[in-house]
């Protein structure tokens, strides 16, 4: 149906209309209604849980991605400590990017909540219409001749349906989105495994080389500071090492060093 | 008349908006076919709009069957287009 002619919303009410799958005889949909009401609140809490689990994976990434905003910080701030400017921006650069995914993660985090209340609403809904339509129909057949009552009843009972063809509807809408943002969750954490994912984040080259370079300039520190140390503990050049600390002038090391 | 948002609610409005309704979404489906994609979210939104505000929510133990059935209010762009040739939201 190329609907350029149709309305959009004859096009829907035609499908949902289709899902309906009417009863002719309305205690037989009062039968064919409760066992799939059951079924379709199965689904539906079945839909629920894998909403939060697909939620609880974003929520592992976002911990994640927050992590490395942190890390990416602490290595700017390093890096810039040690007067590498150029290493500093790199790191905040990918802190830039790795911001941006945690935005757009928080956007499909809420959306996800979002759909988990509605399903938890639409069920709460139905259940509860599907309660009034069981009382109702008594009602009706006290009130109404039979054939009246049958006609009533079959209203009722389209009402009805039309609700669980719309939270059927609900369902596979939560069902998609729920799968699209896990196929995203699962290339994210194989990118990840690969090792990709830092590469990713670091927009130049591997996400190491600020690491690296930080802990090359760590570490070169570290190992002048452990020399320093040795050279005390050794009783070596008194003056050498101890100058820093303990006379606190430092310009004066070499000179001493050198007579 | 009653109208449903599919997935949301439905909603009791006075018979003179039908007219408008239509309309737009005659608007709508236009607006798809042009493949213009923000105009066609703009009349949704405002055919949306015109429900849930002149509109009166249907109470549980009210059972009726919509005389309107409007797709879901986080229908994508790619979704009306399939909507209006062939496979659409709901399969066949």
């Amino acid at each position: 149906m190329a609907g350029l002619g149709g309305r959009m919303s004859t096009v829907i009410k035609a499908k949902i209309n289709r899902m309906l799958d009417k009863a002719e005889d309305p205690s037989e949909t009062l039968e064919y209604s409760y066992a799939k009401q059951m079924e379709l609140l199965q689904n539906v809490k079945k839909g629920v849980a894998d909403v939060v689990t697909a939620k609880k994976r974003l929520q592992l990434q976002q911990q994640k991605l927050e992590q490395q905003v942190v890390k990416l910080d602490t290595q700017a701030r390093q890096a810039l400590a040690a007067g590498r400017e150029d290493l500093a921006r790199t790191a905040l650069e990918r802190k830039q990017f790795a911001q941006t995914e945690l935005q757009s993660l928080d956007q499909q985090v809420a959306e996800l909540e979002a759909q988990q209340q509605q399903l938890i609403d639409k069920e709460q809904k139905l259940r509860s219409k599907l309660e009034q339509f069981r009382t109702k129909k008594e009602v009706i057949k006290a009130q109404y001749s039979a054939a009246e009552a049958q006609v009533k009843i079959s209203e009722a009972a389209t009402g009805v349906g039309e609700e669980m063809a719309d939270v059927g509807l609900a369902m596979q809408r939560a069902i998609d989105k729920t799968e699209g943002m896990r196929a995203r969750a699962n290339a994210m954490d194989e990118l990840e495994a690969a090792g990709a994912f830092d590469d990713n984040l670091s927009l130049t080259q591997g996400q190491d080389d600020i690491d690296r370079q930080l802990s090359q300039l760590t570490s070169s520190t570290a190992v002048d500071d452990d020399l320093e140390k040795l050279r005390r503990e050794l009783g070596q050049g008194a003056g050498t090492t101890a100058p820093a600390l303990e006379e606190g002038t430092p310009t004066q090391q070499p000179q001493e060093g050198q007579r | 008349m009653i109208v449903r948002i599919a997935t949301e609610d439905q909603y009791r409005l006075p018979d003179e908006d039908a007219k408008r309704l239509n309309e737009l979404d005659n608007q709508a489906v236009a607006a798809v076919d042009a493949g213009d994609e923000a105009r066609f979210h703009a009349v949704f939104d405002e055919m949306l709009t015109l429900v849930r505000r002149d509109g009166h929510k249907l109470a549980d133990d009210e059972l009726e069957e919509s005389d309107v059935i409007l797709p879901p209010p986080d229908l994508s762009f790619d979704e009306a287009r399939h909507e209006f040739t062939g496979d659409g939201l709901i399969p066949d």
